[in-house]
């Protein structure tokens, strides 16, 4: 058909126009659409994409607190903090894992656990381009190692952290106690968002109990980040609020002391500043390196430590139970006098035995033959054990039992010492409830000379050691000498609960001081040889703690019994007697007698705390203590 | 009437004042204004959603020249050249989209691109955005207007064959912008109302067909993404995600030129190509975004005024279809970016980055501003 000729051009053109018109709606209609969807994102749902922008760009980083630092009396540093090197891994940025793990392997020693725990994080979900530890505590080789071949490795990273050192660390751990990873159990109890950034918790003793304090406060930043989860900048800043530094009560070097003393041993010696409670000395022996839990101890190393005969993770001055034996004397000496079961002159004959009624069990003294004529002062001083069964007999369970609370056995009276243990302080209740048997008199002839059911602890024993010395008046034990910024110590450190002990006579607590001063310085003191040649008077009672107990009659000979079934060496006691300075409990396991083995470790601490380190601690002032030598 | 025409035929003259050059030069001031501008206006925002990558925006600017050039060039030919060659451009078409499915290259398991020694690259299927409308124009135009049925038949032959062939490349963006361009056509030629309405009703019955037996499986996936894009936000959902957020993020005023925190930090892809628009909106806002809408709109009022001032049958169906087109890259591109349609491969017109779409759009607009300025005197 040719071109144009026969079409009526002006119809075409209008049904064009019409079709225009109909296309031009359709423009308007959807250009409506476009703008009315703009205006919903735009304006109407605006808050929530502008929410949505700035969770893309910004993240809450949080920033972990320095730990407090934890200083020893004279400001020896005995818990810091310094950077370990851990190596992280970007997934996204690592081309082949396999190869890249192999390389990994061939240049650092990489533990089984460590691969696991790392591809079990890889497998959980994640943020983008998170960094995924693979292993911690690089040495300087390692990271050197890195260092060199770090192109080879792209996603590789090597970073730093703050951990815990402890400088001391066998010498304090039983003492300070250590931080390790945080685990499952104490997620659950920490507060997630100041904990945030913290890998780090106080596991045991001083690291645990002030936990609070010495973690100080989360910090933030909000830092702009790109898609790819790198950050560009730091917009805003929190600064964490850094644990507190704190001071102990403790001496490192009567710490050191301790340790020295029972070097070889197994055993314990607490040592307290009676008038402050103040411990100066905690020491565990064995002792342990604390360092090795915080990164994560290895199962090996682990094993060994947990299975060792000589238990080094056992903290035998806060949670080792033993039968006082004779050092509980002085406090049922306390006891009798008070509730006048005894007088000071009282005198009886010691024939080497007693008898409840004749023909009955004998007790036996630990002097076979006895002491003959002996009255209460030489009972103490030379621990005849008769002179306590009769006592103990004549004051009944209750009475001892409501003294002996006194002075602390029996509970844990201590204000911040984790995990100490409260030991076993019987009663004839207690006895009902748990044996379902009545209290026995021969149960109280135990008693007497702190044997049968009793269990104190060595923290226990110095504690009530100190009441003594401080002639009946209370300071609970206490490890927190001093906080070291703003915050008050009153704030941080529980306030004690004890009332003195008041006696109906004062004087006794002079009379029962004096006693003791004879174990150490009197012609028949069991401790005097330990004592010897002091240029001050000191107050002691030796023990005995019988491992198992003898049959009635049955001799024992040392040398038979196997060193691990020899009884434990006990030694309480203070000096100087007039103003005493320090307050001390030793306990040698299978250490034999209190007074070949115990007494001199304890002479040894008062000899160091009041003659050689006094000249460094204006506190304690040796000239008082000189005066009343003789 | 008859002598203002003669006056204009005179006017075709040169030395005849400024409107006199226009005509010379086969140019439409107005919409060469319209286009410079969103031009000007696409390569600021470019250089943003870039991130600052002066090299990109001068290449999209040399890019821009060229089509300049190629829409100046297709403006001197009158659209009497275009109706002649229709057949023949359209046979070469067919034959190049033969050749691509046979030999041509291509990415990610597409072949688009026909590589023929001594010439640069190019994709058969863009040049079918201009060639299937003038076909279906050429054909339609020959009948008398309304088409019959037959001829409706005919032309719809005459766009599905290259559809399909796109389709196979796969392409299935391309494709339906070539369909849609060839649609025009029959629709601005008068097809019947009943007709238009079996036909969308055919399409309704197709859309399902095509879901099971068409479209592939990450085509699936893209409009799955759209109903719901939670169900992978980190995957095939995080696109629509992050370009709403950049848009409504953008609140009325925006947060300013440069000052984007989706396309700066990265979380918006494609920020300087398809998705482009969102950097627009996050930086300028609703208020950037009305502007830019309005641009387009004025682009489309004058190019439908150009084909409804045509003065034959061929140049207004192709006019109209070719505008019409452009508008749906528009609502394509925005409806996409917005969250409104599955995410396609369409760039928004003359402001993403890259080449062929631009050639081919200036071209589309030189074939407009060659119909407003090839006027023959004709008598009522």
């Amino acid at each position: 058909m040719p071109w144009g000729e026969f079409k009526d051009i002006a119809a075409e053109r209008r049904l064009f126009q019409r079709r225009a018109f109909v296309m031009l709606l359709l423009v308007f209609v959807l250009l409506g659409v476009l703008i009315a969807r703009m205006y919903q994102l735009q304006v109407v749902e605006h808050d929530i994409y502008t929410t949505l922008s700035d969770k893309n760009r910004v993240q809450v980083q949080s920033v972990a607190p320095p730990r407090g630092l934890v200083y020893d009396r004279n400001d020896v540093l005995l818990a810091e903090n310094r950077p370990v090197f851990s190596v992280t891994l970007v997934p996204e940025r690592v081309d082949d894992m396999e190869q890249t793990l192999a390389k990994l392997r061939g240049m650092l020693s990489i533990s089984e656990e460590d691969m696991e725990r790392f591809q079990r994080r890889l497998l959980e979900p994640r943020r983008p381009f998170q960094e995924l530890p693979l292993r911690y505590d690089l040495n300087e080789q390692e990271i050197a190692r890195l260092a060199v071949h770090r192109h080879e490795l792209p996603g590789v990273e090597v970073s730093a952290e703050l951990v815990r050192y402890y400088p001391h660390s066998t010498l304090t751990a039983h003492a300070l106690g250590y931080v390790g990873r945080i685990n499952r159990q104490e997620l659950q109890r920490i507060d997630p968002v100041n904990y945030a950034g913290t890998n780090y918790i106080g596991k045991s003793g001083v690291e645990r109990f002030y936990e609070e304090l010495l973690h100080g406060r989360v910090g933030y930043q909000h830092v702009e980040t790109n898609a790819r989860g790198r950050t560009l900048r730091v917009l805003e800043r929190e600064n964490p609020v850094p644990g507190e530094d704190i001071q102990l009560h403790m001496d490192l070097r009567l710490q050191r002391l301790a340790h020295d003393l029972l070097d070889g041993r197994r055993g314990a010696i607490i040592a307290i500043e009676p008038s402050t409670g103040g411990i100066l000395a905690l020491a565990s022996v064995p002792g342990f390196d604390a360092n090795l839990f915080v990164t994560g101890i290895g199962v090996e190393a682990y094993r060994s430590l947990s299975k060792s005969v000589d238990k080094p993770l056992f903290n035998r001055a806060l949670r080792g139970q033993y039968p006082p034996g004779s050092t509980l004397k002085p406090m049922l000496a306390i006891a009798a006098l008070d509730s006048n079961a005894v007088t000071r002159d009282k005198t009886i004959w010691d024939p080497g035995y007693y008898q409840l009624n004749s023909g009955g069990r004998r007790w036996r003294d630990w002097k076979r033959g006895g002491h003959g004529w002996v009255d209460l002062k030489s009972a103490v001083a030379e621990s005849c054990d008769i002179y306590f069964y009769e006592a103990a007999v004549t004051m009944g369970v209750d009475t001892m039992h409501k003294y002996l609370s006194d002075f602390g056995f029996g509970e844990d009276a201590t204000l911040d010492v984790a995990g100490a243990l409260s030991g076993l302080l019987p009663s004839s209740d207690w006895k009902r409830a748990i044996h379902s048997e009545p209290w026995y008199p021969g149960d109280s002839v135990n008693l007497g000379i702190g044997q049968g059911f009793m269990l104190a602890t060595p923290l226990q024993l110095a504690t009530a050691t100190s009441v003594i010395a401080n002639r009946g008046h209370w300071a609970e034990p206490r490890l927190l000498k001093d906080i070291k910024g703003d915050q008050s110590i009153d704030e941080a450190l529980p306030t004690g609960t004890h009332q003195s002990i008041e006696l109906e006579n004062p004087d006794d607590w002079e009379f029962v001081v004096e006693s003791m001063a004879e174990v150490m310085h009197g012609n028949k003191g069991t401790a005097r040889r330990a004592a010897k040649g002091a240029p001050y008077r000191m107050a002691g009672k030796t023990g005995t703690a019988q491992v198992f107990s003898l049959a009635e009659d049955e001799e024992y000979d040392e040398e038979e019994i196997r060193e691990r079934l020899r009884d434990h060496a006990l030694f309480v006691g203070f000096a100087p007697v007039e103003d005493p300075q320090i307050a001390v409990a030793v306990i040698v396991e299978n250490g034999g007698s209190g007074s070949g083995t115990a007494a001199p470790v304890a002479r040894a601490m008062f000899d160091a705390w009041l003659l050689d380190f006094s000249g460094t601690d204006s506190e304690i002032v040796v000239g008082s203590s000189g005066e009343g030598s003789h | 009437m008859q002598a203002s025409s003669l006056f204009n035929q005179s006017a075709r003259h040169p030395l005849s004042g400024p409107r006199g050059i226009w005509s010379v030069l086969h140019i439409d001031p107005i919409l060469l204004f319209l286009l410079l501008t969103l031009i000007a206006g696409g390569l600021f925002v470019l250089y943003s959603g870039a991130d600052r990558n002066l090299e990109v925006v001068k290449a999209q600017g040399i890019r821009m020249g060229v089509a300049l050039v190629v829409m100046f060039v297709f403006a001197q030919l009158d659209p009497a050249v275009f109706r002649r060659w229709s057949p023949w451009l359209f046979l070469a078409g067919i034959v190049g989209l033969a050749a691509v499915l046979l030999v041509g290259v291509g990415a990610k398991g597409a072949q688009r691109w026909l590589a023929i020694p001594g010439l640069p690259r190019f994709q058969p299927s863009e040049l079918m955005k201009l060639v299937v409308p003038m076909m279906a124009a050429w054909y339609l135009s020959r009948h008398y207007l309304p088409p019959r049925l037959r001829h409706v038949a005919v032309a719809l032959l005459i766009v599905l064959a290259p559809m399909a062939m796109i389709i196979l490349q796969p392409d299935l963006g391309t494709s339906l912008l070539v369909g849609a361009a060839g649609i025009f056509v029959v629709f601005f030629a008068g097809m019947g109302w009943r007709l238009i309405g079996a036909f969308l009703a055919m399409l309704s019955v197709a859309a399902p067909l095509m879901w099971f037996f068409v479209m592939r499986e990450y085509q699936k996936q893209r409009v799955l993404t759209l109903l719901d894009p939670q169900s992978d936000p980190l995957g095939a959902g995080w696109n629509i995600i992050q370009s709403k957020t950049a848009i409504g993020s953008g609140g009325m005023d925006g947060k300013g030129w440069l000052q984007g925190t989706q396309s700066h930090l990265e979380f918006l892809p494609e920020s300087h190509t398809d998705f482009i628009v969102a950097v627009l909106a996050e930086e300028f806002g609703f208020v950037g975004m009305l502007v830019l809408l309005v641009l387009y709109l004025l682009i489309v009022l004058r190019c439908l005024y150009i084909a409804s001032t045509a003065q034959d049958s061929f140049s207004r169906l192709l006019a109209g279809a070719l505008t019409m087109t452009f508008f749906i890259y528009v609502f394509v591109n925005v409806g996409m970016v917005s969250g409104l349609l599955p995410v396609v491969g369409v760039p928004l017109p003359l402001v993403s980055y890259g080449g062929t779409s631009g050639v081919t759009l200036m071209a589309a607009f030189g074939v407009l501003m060659s119909v407003h300025t090839h006027r023959r005197m004709i008598s009522a």
